[in-house]
Order: structure tokens, then C-alpha cells, then sequence
């Protein structure tokens, strides 16, 4: 396998297992990287990447724009706030705008699922999809695939054969659950999706997974624990009647946690709503795994930019080669 | 003026010809119909070997845009589409800017009509301004034109008013035409609720959205002994609600569009916002059953819902471009290619459904090919191949999600009040 051979990273469907191990074995060495002293190389000098960011977002445009700044390119990032949206230019002359300028890579986040794939048709620049509505988010996906083997131990031998994952919470509008859905089953996981009929709609079952109403027996079985956001205003919705008995029926408790495997992992994709999702002890349990998702995906980000700027597969690299890519001007 | 159309098939759904048979037209009329008709020096003639010759099809749903978005289409360059598509005779949709709720904006259809190739029959709001909150005037509207109501694009959500207009309009005797959806189950939806809206990550609209709203409907057209249309049939499950309303003895008819007959939901994730519409493309299961509804008689019309939208506007994400698709220049083609060729009907079944059947719904005196009768004719070559392609399309709008796909049926003829309004060669 030489690089990604692909323009874009729009969602997880598109991407083989192959290219998913890349990206994940690929990420190994620039966590390794930054987690050293060395904190950045000059993979992406002269290269200009933009964040485009459609909707509010903390950790995943940071986490891009440090892959970016540690891969030494020219960032520059444009919020727009959806409002200006509304009454301003559309978003595919907004693209033709910075297209214009020469940007290489734009990263974009938007409420309208699909937005990245109508863009990546129309436009030569690379599209790497930052969340685009309830459809998909590739990054997110692969961050939480590449923890899970990197946790296990699993990252050389790959896959996810076997292990048992839940995923709880708000299925129906997730983005993050669509994505890692496809990634975990693409890997051989067996994914349990749990949580109100009203947020796990029967046609998930096309994906190939079970769905379980009641946590409290699913829990004892699994490996993996991924808790979503639940969003509060879903509630004005009547797709659950309160928070809390939400938390009552889906929350990961103290109580709850007990019945757990002893290694479980638990991750969320963040940011927690605690004592809803999770109960704060739990969130310290040496289990919780949340902070070094957001670590690994700076890692993951930042092989994604390397591949797709046709970076050949670092694990086939020896030492020298690594060292000259490092120090390369 | 006498024309000759010679070596042609008629077919006439109305009398259910189906047969070699000259037509001689003479000024706005048909005069004749016979074996042979010899020909003489002052007859213009039409050689129509190898075509089928129809009376003038009639599409009872198109939207023009005018009054109001005049830079998408007018009533005179939607006319020349439709002429270009075979079609001599179509209801235009009221919600226009403004909408046609009053007298005036009737006749001025009917002014902007007169200039344009075909007969065009305005459709005019249930409820006034589309609010639906009171309904119109519909003897003054029905006095300067009108042939059915329709608060079409908007459903009408009071249970109360849609009995008032049913009950209204019975001595009229003209159809309450219904875009049936419940706003509140589409809950901002933008395609069909399921396996695909899923994988999208799009919000859906459940069938049930149509479904439910038709079960009301019939319902009340049971109550009110009103005369209900269903416009837009796009799932089995309302067909099998207007079959039982049906032989219940309920005066309910409906249409379909060809995009219902021709394709899936699995358009969306390739042609994007060109295969975004309301009500929205179902399953294979659905359109299967639209494919058997109409063989069964319980669809009664096909009809276009030709719905121009510029470039611009649905060069957007999915979300914010608007729904509706331009459907004139492609309807002859898919009903030859789906339904006769890939589904065995007979030219009688299939064009029944633009002729005769919406001819007496809107009950007008079109859609007949026979003696005394206005010369409307359609003369289609039915083998004839091509690929749709955004260049061969005369409407302004190119929204089509049918671009790129092989078709058979070619329009030869469009003939109406006896004048070629439009000539493939």
C-alpha cells in the first residue's frame, strides 16, 4: 500500500481496511514524534491549510490546526458563524474564494450532511471532512479506532476482531456514531448501539449491529464502552422525557461501572456532559481513556495530511529516511 | 389549413384505438379519422410511419413561476417546454409570488397563456394567500378559469378547512387537488426516512408523513361527498390507502410522477440535491408499487410537478437547496422506456394516464383523438434512442436528475388547434 491514493477524506464508507491500518500505523510515528522533544516537521512546508469551520467546534479545529502547524504548513482559518451564513455568499462560492488563494487542504466542519462531498465534486482542493451534520466524522472515527488498538496492543497485528463495543447515547443524530460504526465493523468489532428507540432508530440495524434498550445488560459484556454527548435539546424534541431519567436508563454510574470487565475501556468523544453520560468517578477510573483520544488525534490528523499529500507509508521506512523526513527543508 | 397525418398508430385511450389510421385535421378541428385519406394539393401532410400519433398530452402539474420568479420560467418559455415535450394542455400550480387566489391573477394566466403554443388551465389556491386558514373564492376563481384547487407545495394542515373546501367545492364539481403531507411528522426532513437518509446522516421523512394526511383526506371526502385528487403518489402504502378509498366508492383519483415510477432513493447520495423533491424518492418497494398502482387503474394520472429551480440554487449543500425537479422533457421518454418497455404496458394503459384520464378529471374537452374534436396531436417515435443530456433540454432549468441517461421515445409532432407548435426535424 503506497500512500492514500484519494483527493479527499470524506467519511469512513469510502476508505478500505487497508487504508484505515495505514492512517492508524502512520499515526504511531507522529505520536512518537510529538511526544518527544521534536514537535514539529516541515512534511507540509509551502502547503496551505485552511480550517473551515461552519459550526462551533473547540477540540477538533484545534487538534487539526496543531496537525497542521507540527507538519510546518501555512494555516489560516476561517470561522463563519452560521448566522452570517444565512444572509452571506453561498458556501460553494465561499470554497471557489479560497480555491482562489491556492489553499491546498480545507478542512471543513458543517451542519448540512453531505456539504463536504457536494464541495469535493466541484473544487481541485483536498476536502478533509471535519463533521459534516449527523453523517460522518472520518477523523473521529480513526482516532477512536487507532486508541482502541493502541490500548489493546493491537496497533501491529490490527483489526478489531472480536472485541465487543457499545456505543451509547444518541445514536440517530451522530455523526461520530455513523463513522465509528463503519470503521469498528470494517475492523471485525461487534458493535452494540444502546439507547432510547427514539435515538437508536431500527434502520441502523442496515450497518450490521445489535441494538440493546437496556445497559445495564450489555455492560458485563463489553471491551468497549463509547459514551456520546447527549445534546440537551433533544429534549425539546420529546425524544427523552428529561435528563434526568436519561441519566437513569443510559448514564454510566458509579453503580453501573462495577458490573464492568476489569480492563474495559471507556472513551467519549467529547466535550462530557458529566453526571449525565458519565458519572466523575468514572471519568478518573485509570479505564477513561478520553484525554488520549484527544492526544492520538492530533497524531491521527496529522497523518491523514501526510498521506494525503502522498507521503509513503512510514512503518516501511528505516531510521535514516525517517530522520531525513524529520529535518528535510 | 388542412393537414394529413399519414402510415401513423393512433392511439386513442379514450376509445381504446389502438391502429393504423390517417388523420386529417382542418383548422382547429379534427375532421376526419380513416384507413386511408388521399391526399390532395392543398393538404399540408405529415408522414407518420413508424410513429404512434395521440391526442395532445395533458400535464395536470407543472409550476411555471410566474408571477414572481420570471428569471426561472415563465408561462411562455414553460409553454415552449412543454410543446417541445409533447404536451398541448397543462394546469399550472398556484403557488406563484403572488399566489393565484383571486380573479385577477387568473385571467392573467390566461392572458400570458394566450401568447404562448398550448392551452394552459390554471389551478387556483384552496386557501387564500396559501395560508390555509380560509378558502378561497372559488366560484369567482372557477368564473375566470380556474379548473381545480390546490394549495400545492403546502399541505393543507386543518382538518376543519380541508372539510369546508371539500364540502364547498361540491357544487363546483371540481377537484380539491392535495399535496398531502404532514408537516409535522416531515419535521424538516429533505429526503425518504430510511436505510439510505440513515447512512447520510440526512433527516428523513417518514411515507407516513403522505400516507397519513391521504387516510384523512379520503376520510373526509367520505364525509363531504367532495372530489378529492391526490397529487404526487409517491409510496405503496398510499396507494393501497386510495385502492380501498377506491372501492369503497370514495371519489378519490391521483397522480404520479415519472421520477416515482423511474427511481429510488438511492438517487440522493449520487445526484445529490437533483434527486432532492417532495414528497421525496422512496424505496424499490414503492416504486414498484407505484409501477402496479398504475397498471391497476388505482393511479389514475402521471404528471410531471415540473419544477424549475435555478443553478444557483441547488448548487447547495443538500440541506438549503430547494425541492423539486424539472420533469417535462423528460415524461414521454420514462413513460415509454419504464413502463412500456421495462414493464410490458400497452401504449393505451401508459398514455391513458396523459390523455383521457386528467381530461375528465379537470373535465376539459381534451385529451380525445377523434371527429369534432380541438386538433390536439402528439406523434412520438417510440424507438427512437438518445442520452439525455443538459444541452438538448429547451428549459431554461437544467434540475434533472434523468442527465446522463439513455431513453427511448422522441417527440416528432406537437400539434395544437390544428398548428405545429413544435417539429423534431
Amino acid at each position: 500500500m503506497n500512500s492514500l491514493k484519494r483527493k479527499d477524506l470524506l467519511d469512513i464508507q469510502s476508505l478500505s481496511v487497508e487504508e484505515i491500518l495505514l492512517i492508524c500505523r502512520s499515526a504511531k510515528y507522529f505520536k512518537d514524534i510529538f511526544t518527544r522533544s521534536v514537535k514539529s516537521v516541515p512534511i507540509l512546508r509551502g502547503k496551505t491549510v485552511c480550517t473551515l469551520f461552519y459550526e462551533p467546534s473547540t477540540r477538533t479545529r484545534i487538534s487539526f490546526e496543531l496537525a497542521a502547524k507540527r507538519l510546518s504548513a501555512d494555516l489560516i482559518n476561517f470561522t463563519v458563524a452560521t448566522s452570517s451564513v444565512v444572509k452571506g455568499e453561498s458556501l460553494i462560492d465561499t470554497v471557489h474564494t479560497l480555491e482562489a488563494m491556492k489553499v491546498d487542504y480545507i478542512v471543513m466542519r458543517h451542519a448540512a450532511s453531505m456539504a463536504p462531498h457536494f464541495l469535493s465534486r466541484n473544487i481541485n482542493a483536498s476536502i478533509i471532512n471535519a463533521g459534516d451534520g449527523f453523517h460522518a466524522h472520518p477523523t473521529q472515527a480513526l482516532l477512536d479506532t487507532y486508541s482502541i488498538m493502541e490500548k489493546r496492543g493491537t496497533l501491529e497485528e490490527g483489526g478489531l476482531e472480536g472485541v465487543r463495543i457499545g456505543i451509547i447515547g444518541d445514536i440517530k443524530h451522530s455523526r461520530v456514531a455513523r463513522s465509528d460504526i463503519e470503521a469498528f465493523k470494517k475492523l471485525g468489532a461487534r458493535v452494540t448501539l444502546c439507547g432510547p428507540p427514539t435515538l437508536v432508530p431500527d434502520d441502523f440495524e442496515l450497518y450490521g449491529v445489535d441494538i440493546s434498550y437496556n445497559l445495564d445488560e450489555l455492560l458485563p459484556e463489553l471491551d468497549v464502552i463509547n459514551l456520546l454527548r447527549i445534546q440537551k435539546e433533544r429534549q425539546k424534541g420529546s425524544l427523552f422525557p428529561s435528563l434526568r431519567e436519561y441519566h437513569r436508563q443510559f448514564a454510566l454510574t458509579v453503580e453501573r461501572f462495577r458490573s464492568c470487565k476489569n480492563e474495559v475501556i471507556v472513551m467519549h468523544p467529547g466535550p462530557v456532559n458529566r453526571g449525565i453520560e458519565i458519572d466523575d468517578a468514572v471519568m478518573e477510573s485509570s479505564n477513561t481513556i478520553i484525554n488520549e483520544q484527544v492526544t492520538n488525534g492530533v497524531a491521527v490528523r496529522m497523518a491523514i495530511f501526510y498521506l494525503l499529500a502522498g507521503g509513503a507509508p512510514l512503518e516501511e521506512m528505516n531510521a535514516e529516511q525517517r530522520g531525513t523526513l524529520e529535518n528535510s527543508n | 389549413m388542412k393537414i394529413a397525418i399519414k402510415n401513423g398508430r393512433v392511439i386513442d385511450p379514450a376509445s381504446k384505438t389502438d391502429k393504423a389510421l390517417d388523420v386529417l385535421i382542418e383548422d382547429d378541428r379534427i375532421v376526419e379519422i380513416a384507413r386511408k385519406i388521399p391526399v390532395r394539393d392543398d393538404f399540408g401532410v405529415i408522414n407518420a410511419a413508424g410513429c404512434l400519433v395521440m391526442p395532445g398530452l395533458i400535464d395536470m402539474h407543472v409550476h411555471f413561476r410566474e408571477p414572481g420568479r420570471e428569471d426561472i420560467e415563465t408561462i411562455y418559455g414553460g409553454s415552449k417546454v412543454a410543446a417541445k415535450s409533447g404536451f398541448t394542455s397543462v394546469c399550472t400550480m398556484p403557488n406563484t409570488d403572488p399566489v393565484i387566489d383571486n380573479q385577477a391573477l387568473v385571467r392573467f394566466i390566461k392572458l400570458e397563456a394566450e401568447k404562448g403554443p398550448i392551452h394552459v388551465f390554471p389551478v387556483a389556491t384552496i386557501t387564500k394567500g396559501l395560508r390555509g386558514e380560509e378558502i378561497s373564492e372559488m366560484g369567482e376563481l372557477i368564473n375566470a378559469g380556474a379548473v381545480g384547487f390546490s394549495d400545492d407545495g403546502m399541505p393543507v394542515m386543518s382538518s376543519i378547512l380541508m372539510r369546508r373546501a371539500l364540502e364547498y367545492s361540491r357544487m363546483f364539481d371540481v377537484p380539491i387537488i392535495t399535496h398531502s403531507e404532514d408537516l409535522e411528522l416531515s419535521d424538516d426532513g429533505i429526503m425518504n426516512e430510511g436505510k439510505n437518509s440513515t447512512l447520510l446522516g440526512l433527516k428523513g421523512i417518514p411515507r407516513e408523513s403522505e400516507e397519513v394526511m391521504i387516510a384523512r383526506d379520503v376520510i373526509l371526502t367520505r364525509l363531504t361527498g367532495g372530489r378529492l385528487h391526490v397529487a404526487h403518489v409517491s409510496s405503496g402504502g398510499s396507494v393501497e390507502i386510495i385502492r380501498r378509498a377506491k372501492s369503497d366508492g370514495i371519489q378519490v383519483t391521483c397522480e404520479t410522477a415519472p421520477h416515482y415510477f423511474s427511481l429510488t432513493d438511492d438517487a440522493v447520495s449520487e445526484n445529490l440535491s437533483m434527486a432532492k423533491m417532495k414528497p421525496p424518492l422512496r424505496t424499490e418497494e414503492d416504486r414498484t408499487a407505484i409501477i402496479d398502482g398504475l397498471r391497476r387503474g388505482i393511479i389514475d394520472v402521471i404528471a410531471t410537478d415540473h419544477a424549475p429551480h435555478s443553478t444557483n440554487e441547488k448548487m447547495q449543500e443538500l440541506e438549503s437547496a430547494p425541492f423539486g425537479i424539472v420533469g417535462l422533457e423528460s415524461a414521454v421518454p420514462l413513460i415509454i422506456t419504464v413502463l412500456v418497455r421495462e414493464n410490458g404496458f400497452s401504449y393505451l394503459d401508459a398514455f391513458e394516464k396523459v390523455t383521457v384520464n386528467p381530461a375528465r378529471i379537470l373535465k376539459i374537452d381534451r385529451g380525445e383523438l377523434s371527429v369534432g374534436k380541438v386538433a390536439d396531436l402528439t406523434i412520438i417515435n417510440p424507438e427512437e434512442k438518445f442520452i439525455v443530456t443538459a444541452e438538448s433540454m429547451l428549459s431554461k432549468c437544467k434540475n434533472s436528475p434523468f442527465i446522463g441517461r439513455e431513453l427511448y421515445g422522441s417527440i416528432e409532432y406537437t400539434i395544437c388547434n390544428g398548428n405545429i407548435v413544435y417539429s423534431g426535424k
